[in-house]
């Protein structure tokens, strides 16, 4: 008895509710901007500034404390969050104190840092600092650059390969659903507040891999039906290529899955939102290369024959939806 | 129909085994990192049975080469340090200074007298009295001007003149400036290095970032502000001359001379010479040591041309106090009772043992060209990265076995051969990640964790479409061959645009998320070889043998 997450022959029709479908991510693109506008990114500290502290001790946190213990020391903004994880033991109580850049300073004097140290170590004697990060203003505001610049080079690099191997408007639909998976995670981020960072970034960038990756096979299988079935509208032919690749869609998103949940559970707090993040961009992703990149696509393709009519010298899909 | 030639495979399976071979040392991780230490320890300090042994516990014929742990794994210390290259063209300027007043003196009669005046660091101002003498000037000074010795400098000079206002204005030209920079920041390297390897800990990353920025990343070391103080201070040493001394900081110490404060007595201010009788590149030894009084010292040895220096210059001052300066601070004054002729000498202060240790280090290794800031500095405990590992590890062992099991349910047997492919995939993935020395990192270990996940996707598309070639195929062997080819494209297409968002992640990211981009990377490259190569070779020796009538996949 084998495993099937798909039965052995699906006719879904996945442009029934093309409408809605692709409404709700219209919905949901502008609703993460608005997310982005309204609630902010909670930066950390790479592209902030400032200083992360993270505590380690066998009494329990308390928050307030710690806050008062800071206060006399004015260090403008100081956050105090308590970490919780599955994998930690009975007695390990974890906190994270994040300081702002201090006016002046290009990275946060070792004299704030101990001063911090020795305002807890009064307050709870058996306290660790397990690590110190410090970022000046001048590097996180040259990252912030990097990381943007590195997510738009992914998405002209995609842009340029997939018009070279396949279509301009394959390009078109699929960056047009990677950006949809970066706005999702952007928004998703700024809903739950959790901390963005160098690391989401590159978890951005995994995503925008993972999601062309299922929208190329999808595409690839596109492409060789367009050429098998030269009369049946384009619209039957993207559907028949949906539900051809299902089964692998759903396999490989699955076993991805397995495999990002378990990390997910068991990574340890370090890299929980490095890898929520992708987990939500696999999830999304999946999605847009099922709904988004291929109404584009169809958008693309049905306008451009009925404007320009045998203009598309070596195109083999020009004729393919008459 | 499904035949691969012999040499195809004895190539593929060759390159498995090297895999396996190179990914071997990384299962006997401390061993092998023993063996390692000592040979290192063997080549610098010579060889004891003690290390002899060491090296012995991995045998020396297999390969030795680990996967490195980042500094998030493993604990230590990262700094991000800019030089501050502009430092460097002051001194410059005052080196020309005493040429430039050679030169102008012998044109006395033509632009009267000179006398350097205040200008802004990096610029030397000249007054002459006489401002017709301005053009002769600038032709004089112009004439002292050296060609630039660098490839992008050619044909320039290094030093740009101009007349204001009846001074001279003498500045570094913009090649010149690149020049320096450049070589500025190559000696800080050196010399960084040199401080770091004198504490002796395990692979130090040290690198040039950009244009003026050097990354320093030392695992094992216990915060960044200790490695901070190791390779920050500039440790310039000077031996000078005083005038006085003062309680006063507002002082004015007159020209030529300099107001110090001491180091050791609080509100004590010296003043002495500004030029220096000799300095700390004279020195060609300094070790940590003890005085008569069994006070932490350090011992210093001049080279000859110091050695003269330094023994003419007591010869004519005894009596008189000479200040030992190091960094703007005077370490002590002590009375010069005798000629000291042998070139060696004695520091004493305030010192720890500690701090007598690190300053003889710092002597020995050389003062740094330029100040510098830190722009970024990150501490992680070695507690941390070991829970790190910890969680890395099982998150591993849990995902790859989840994996495992799925891929069998869903296709039985050839889900085992694509299993055995996935395994073999992991093994040579950390065989080049070690034959390149690529440094393993917390991203880098959900990198593997998410190639597990995701290189199963070409074995599922070749599956799918043997599955598919099934329906209309003419029998097994057909349809195999046929799902191989078919599949292909997609493969491909969807493993370069990964690779190429590996490639951005790599040459934008730096640290933790460029280790994620070498495992995401070398992950694609291993996965497609396996699911292409490996899984097929295993499915076509296991029909060869079997030659089934149908094949369920």
């Amino acid at each position: 008895m084998r495993l099937r997450l798909v039965p052995e022959q699906t006719n879904i029709d996945f442009f029934k509710y093309r409408n809605a479908t692709l409404g709700a991510s219209v919905v949901a693109m502008i609703l993460a901007v608005v997310l982005w506008l309204v609630m902010g990114l909670n930066f950390g500290i790479d592209f902030k500034g400032g200083t992360t502290i993270r505590t380690q001790s066998t009494q329990a946190v308390d928050v307030g404390a710690y806050r008062n213990a800071l206060q006399p020391l004015n260090l403008g903004d100081v956050l105090i969050t308590e970490v919780f994880d599955p994998s930690f033991g009975p007695d390990q109580n974890v906190a994270m104190v994040r300081i702002q850049a201090q006016e002046g300073q290009e990275s946060v004097s070792s004299d704030t840092v101990a001063s911090v140290e020795q305002a807890l170590r009064a307050l709870d004697p058996n306290i660790a600092f397990l690590s110190v990060e410090s970022v000046g203003p001048k590097v996180s505001g040259e990252l912030i650059r990097t990381a943007f610049l590195a997510v738009a080079a992914s998405l002209a690099a995609i842009l340029i390969y997939i018009w070279l191997r396949f279509e301009w408007q394959f390009s078109v639909g699929a960056v047009a659903a990677l950006f949809h998976d970066v706005l999702l995670t952007i928004g998703i981020f700024s809903l739950f507040q959790i901390k963005f960072d160098l690391a989401t970034i590159a978890a951005l960038l995994t995503i925008i891999g993972y999601s062309i990756n299922d929208t190329v096979v999808i595409f690839d299988r596109l492409r060789e039906n367009l050429i098998k079935y030269k009369q049946r509208p384009l619209q039957d032919v993207m559907n028949l290529s949906v539900n051809e690749t299902l089964s692998r869609t759903l396999m490989t998103s699955g076993t991805t899955l397995i495999a990002l949940t378990a990390l997910l559970v068991l990574g340890g707090d370090v890299i929980r939102g490095f890898v929520f993040a992708i987990t939500w961009g696999v999830v999304v992703g999946t999605y847009s290369s099922v709904y988004v990149a291929k109404n584009i696509v169809l958008f693309l393709g049905v306008k451009r024959d009925w404007t320009s009519p045998g203009a598309d010298k070596g195109n083999q899909f020009a004729k393919t939806d008459a | 129909m499904l035949h691969i030639p012999l040499w195809k495979r004895v190539v593929i399976w060759g390159l498995v085994a090297l895999g396996l071979l190179y990914a071997m040392p990384n299962a006997f991780y401390s061993r092998v990192e023993t063996h390692n230490d000592a040979l290192v320890a063997i080549e610098r300090q010579g060889s004891t049975p003690e290390r002899e042994a060491q090296a012995a516990v991995w045998p020396s014929f297999l390969p030795s080469s680990l996967v490195n742990l980042g500094l998030d794994l493993r604990g230590g210390a990262h700094l991000m340090a800019e030089v501050q290259v502009a430092d460097v063209y002051k001194d410059r300027m005052d080196g020309y200074w005493p040429e430039i007043r050679d030169a102008l003196r012998a044109a006395r009669d033509q632009v009267g007298t000179i006398r350097r005046l205040d200008g802004p660091p990096g610029e030397l101002r000249i007054g002459i009295s006489n401002p017709d003498g301005m053009a002769r000037a600038l032709e004089i000074v112009r004439g002292l001007a050296r060609p630039v010795t660098s490839l992008t400098g050619v044909g320039a000079t290094d030093i740009e003149v101009q007349g204001q206002n009846g001074q001279l204005v003498v500045t570094l030209s913009e090649a010149e400036r690149a020049a320096t920079d450049d070589r500025t920041i190559r000696q800080s390297l050196e010399i960084i290095r040199r401080r770091v390897d004198e504490v002796g800990t395990r692979e130090p990353t040290i690198q040039r970032q950009g244009q003026d920025r050097i990354l320093i990343q030392v695992p094992g070391i216990g915060s960044a502000e200790e490695l901070k103080q190791l390779i920050g201070t500039t440790a310039k040493l000077t031996f000078n001359g005083v005038e006085g001394r003062t309680t006063d900081a507002q002082a004015d110490p007159g020209a030529r001379n300099l107001l110090l404060p001491s180091m050791d007595e609080q509100g004590v201010y010296y003043i002495v010479q500004q030029t220096p009788v000799v300095s700390g590149e004279d020195l060609t030894d300094a070790q940590p040591s003890f005085d008569q009084n069994g006070r932490p010292a350090v011992n210093f040895r001049f080279d000859p041309t110091g050695a003269r220096k330094f023994g003419d210059y007591t010869a004519a001052n005894i009596g008189s106090p000479f200040a030992i300066v190091l960094d703007n601070e005077v370490i002590s004054a002590p009375v010069i009772r005798d000629h000291i002729a042998g070139g060696s000498g004695i520091i004493t202060g305030n010192f720890t043992v500690e701090q007598s240790t690190q300053l003889a280090v710092l002597l020995r290794a050389g003062a740094l060209p330029a100040r510098m800031t830190f722009l970024e500095e990150r501490t992680i405990g070695p507690e941390l990265g070991q829970d790190s590992i910890d969680a890395g590890r099982i998150a591993s062992l849990i995902a790859g076995l989840a994996v495992l099991v799925f891929m069998w349910a869903s296709y039985g047997l050839f889900g085992l051969f694509a299993n055995v492919a996935l395994l073999l995939n992991v093994a040579m993935l950390f065989g080049l990640l070690s034959m390149i020395g690529a440094t393993l990192t917390l991203p880098g270990i959900a990198g593997i964790v998410l190639t597990i996940g995701m290189a199963v996707d070409a074995n599922v598309l070749i599956f799918e479409r043997i599955r598919e070639e099934m329906k209309t195929a003419r029998g097994p062997a057909r349809a195999i061959e046929l799902g191989y080819d078919r599949a292909l494209s997609a493969i491909v297409d969807a493993n370069i645009t990964t690779f190429i968002i590996a490639t951005i992640l790599f040459t934008l990211g730096s640290g933790p998320v460029r280790g994620f981009a070498v495992t995401l990377g070398l992950g694609i490259i291993t996965s497609v070889f396996t699911a292409i190569y490996v899984t097929r070779i295993i499915i076509v020796t296991w029909f060869e043998r079997r030659r089934p009538k149908t094949i369920e996949v």
